[in-house]
């Protein structure tokens, strides 16, 4: 038997991006012990340090702007499903973290003095912010990271991946995770916790996601008994990158080159086609993610796809100093992989990016869970049906700081909970299992439940896609077993493939059920058995665990206050 | 047009008793050296132990190893249809295979 280690606090942070670090730093700063801990290295691991584009925020500094603006325009973007109050969070607290970012030294791109704010789709005005050339993500991690580090009351913990939150008495009292340096169980004694696991794109086989995101906070939230909403509206980025193969670059990079310079978007005749979808384009870029989604993966059905299954997307017509000018040392880049703008077009396609929906929170960022917060991308609403480009950087930002402030009022108040929460010894075992009688390819089981979810709950979905996911996915689970796989000795892939497996099955049938029940299509929902946006689906599904099976409870949108 | 890569990948948890095993690998031009290695992980070993999070973006800083001696990026490496030898970060302590501790001392739980 092994004696798992084990680690107190006030609060613990689960997951590094820029939700878990702003909230580490502002539970820091509310006097709180905080354990900031995370599957992969501090910072590194997810969504935040991938992100290449932009921020955005009403900041006013461009052009006049309010945040009602903003607001409004994230409404419309949501269609009618947007949690209002958590979507005048975001816009209303944006600009206030912008600026505190911009104190700490990321390093915003400027001109003339000001902070320069880009236009994007789907916002009324220019209003995002980057970090030349391509480096927002990196500049917000790095700076976070510096900040974490400075702040007194954080300690830090990479290779920790956790696998289950403890609860007592109805509250969640830490959790238990898997030191992978070591094999060994950790049991972490915390006041509150706080999910900042980022989101779920992992489940799909084309997306932008890190080998972290495959919906960990999701499944943690719903075993401890919080509500998830909105699982069904998963984000695809419409040009994500195709071929030819690119490395070194994240895939979704294509975006600022629309908007900084247009780009046509073209089908294997070599013809715009996204005109016949409603957005007439002439070389700008207006068509929004979950239009051009469905223009693109249509195109391809009607036989008028790229060679690898997309559409092309085309710079020629911008002369190479225009190029240059704009990206400097990403032609470069390109050119290392053989690209050249200038003469060739790139194939791209819809890749799963981003979650909207998630964690159920209010706007202090409890779960309804005591002891449970959320934030980031872990949490859903703010963004609706349908998420502004943008939004998912300030949406970490402000929940982050909201979350570290709630938590460390409430474990302020808190006892702590016994040493032995009811459910720790279940996960021990499940960590430091010895190797099982049956092995299965992990692995392998992993792409197989992304080629599931991405031919049959993909952009593009109908009731005999979803019920043959859901069949796979019952025998997935099946194949998976009760018992981990793998020796549970260190840095044991087969272990963490398993249990990740154990969740990802769990979340994609949470997504794929979701999608499912709601008959109609609209925003990152497309139905072909149900083409129309019906009014009577103005509701946001709730999804709760009831003895080992998954539930889900419509409820009517909340309207603006 | 798919070549092959013959990856000779370092093996074990005592960096003093260790073992290559020997794959090939499919591959079309442009993939990396990390392409090699989830296949592997999918196809023929999924035991092979490898720290990587970012794949593409080339962001995480996390898969560092040792191509043919030298220091690489897994992700950013490419593959070549010839002997490709990888070895653990020889100036890390050794996790397991290709994985070593690279956090920062302040990062790490224990
Ligand atoms: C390639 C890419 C580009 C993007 N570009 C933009 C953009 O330009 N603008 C924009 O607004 N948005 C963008 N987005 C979306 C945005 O980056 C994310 O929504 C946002 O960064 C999420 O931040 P987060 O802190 O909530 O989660 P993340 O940054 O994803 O962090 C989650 C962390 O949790 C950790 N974790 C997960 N599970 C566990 C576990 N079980 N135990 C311990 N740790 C765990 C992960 O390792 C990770 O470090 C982009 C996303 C991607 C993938
Ligand atoms: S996998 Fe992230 S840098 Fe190589």
């Amino acid at each position: 038997m092994t004696e798992p280690m084990r680690a107190e606090t006030d609060i613990l942070v689960i997951g590094s991006g820029a939700a878990g670090m702003y909230a580490a730093i502002e539970a820091a700063r509310g006097g709180a012990k905080v354990l900031l801990a995370d599957r992969s290295l501090i910072g590194r691991g997810g969504a935040t340090v991938m992100a290449q584009m932009t921020v955005a925020v009403a900041l006013g500094s461009e052009t006049d702007d309010h945040w009602t603006h903003h607001y409004q325009d994230t409404l419309k973007a949501g269609r009618g499903l947007s949690n209002p109050a958590l979507a005048q969070l975001l816009c209303e607290d944006g600009p206030d973290c912008i600026r505190a970012m911009d104190e700490w030294g990321v390093g915003w791109a400027r001109k003339d003095g000001h902070i320069t704010q880009a236009m994007a789709p789907g916002h009324d005005r220019p209003r995002c912010v980057y970090v030349d050339f391509l480096n927002t993500g990196p500049a917000v991690s790095k700076t976070l990271r510096t900040v974490v580090n400075k702040t007194a009351g954080i300690t830090k913990a990479g290779d920790l991946c956790i696998v289950d939150l403890l609860h007592h008495d109805g509250a969640v009292v830490g959790a238990a995770a898997l030191h992978l340096g070591s094999g060994a169980p950790v049991i972490i004694s915390a006041k509150a916790t706080i999910l900042a696991t980022g989101g779920l794109t992992r489940l799909y086989r084309r997306n932008s996601a890190s080998s972290n995101m495959g919906g960990d906070g999701y499944a943690l939230a719903l075993r401890a008994g919080a509500r998830l909403v909105d699982m069904e509206f998963v984000q695809f980025f419409p040009i994500g990158h195709l071929a030819p193969r690119l490395i070194g670059m994240d895939p979704i990079m294509w975006d600022p080159f629309r908007y900084k310079l247009g780009g046509r978007l073209l089908n294997n005749r070599m013809e715009e086609f996204t005109q016949n979808y409603g957005a007439v384009e002439n070389g700008k870029y207006v068509i929004t993610r979950d239009a051009g989604s469905y223009a693109i993966v249509k195109e391809v059905e009607a036989g008028r796809g790229s060679p690898h299954g997309g559409a092309f997307l085309s710079f020629q017509h911008v002369p190479e100093a225009k190029l240059r000018e704009a990206f400097g040392p990403v032609i470069d880049k390109l050119a290392e992989n053989g690209i050249d703008l200038t003469k060739m077009p790139v194939e791209v396609a819809p890749i799963a990016h981003y979650h909207m929906g998630g964690i159920a929170a209010d706007t202090q960022m409890q779960t309804g869970v005591p002891g449970l917060f959320a934030a980031g991308e872990a949490v859903g609403g703010a963004n609706g049906a349908n998420r502004l480009s943008g939004n998912a950087i300030t949406e970490a930002f402000v929940f982050g700081r909201r979350a570290g402030r709630a938590a460390a009022d409430y474990a302020g108040k808190a006892a702590r909970g016994p040493d032995r929460a009811g459910n720790a010894q279940a996960a021990i075992d499940l960590i430091s299992a010895g190797a099982p009688d049956r092995e299965i390819n992990t692995a392998e089981m992993v792409q197989a439940l992304q080629a599931t979810m991405q031919d049959d709950v993909g952009a593009l979905r109908n009731e005999t896609g979803l019920r043959r996911a859901l069949a796979e996915i019952t025998a997935m689970k099946q194949e998976l077993g009760e018992q981990p796989q793998g020796d549970g000795q260190r840095f044991d892939m087969r272990r963490v493939d398993w249990l990740d497996l154990r969740n990802m099955i769990q979340v994609a049938r949470v997504v794929t059920e979701a999608a499912l029940a709601r008959t109609e299509t609209r925003g990152a929902q497309h139905r072909e058995d149900y083409p129309d946006t019906s009014p009577d689906w103005a509701v946001n599904q709730f999804v709760t665990l009831r003895d080992g099976r998954i539930a889900l409870s419509p409820e009517k949108t909340a309207t603006a206050a | 047009m798919t070549e092959q890569a013959t990856l000779k990948i370092w093996r074990g948890t005592d960096a003093a008793a260790g073992h290559f095993d020997t794959h090939q690998v499919p591959f079309e031009p442009g993939q990396s050296v990390l392409d090699g290695l989830r296949w592997i992980r999918v196809h023929r070993d999924p035991s092979l132990a490898i720290r990587f999070s970012c794949i593409n973006a080339n962001a995480c800083k996390e898969c560092m190893i040792e191509l043919d001696g030298k220091t690489v990026y897994a992700c950013t490496a490419r593959l070549t249809p010839q002997v490709m030898t990888l070895t653990p970060l020889s100036n890390k302590k050794l996790v397991r295979d290709l994985v070593t501790e690279i956090a920062p001392p302040a990062e790490r739980f224990a």
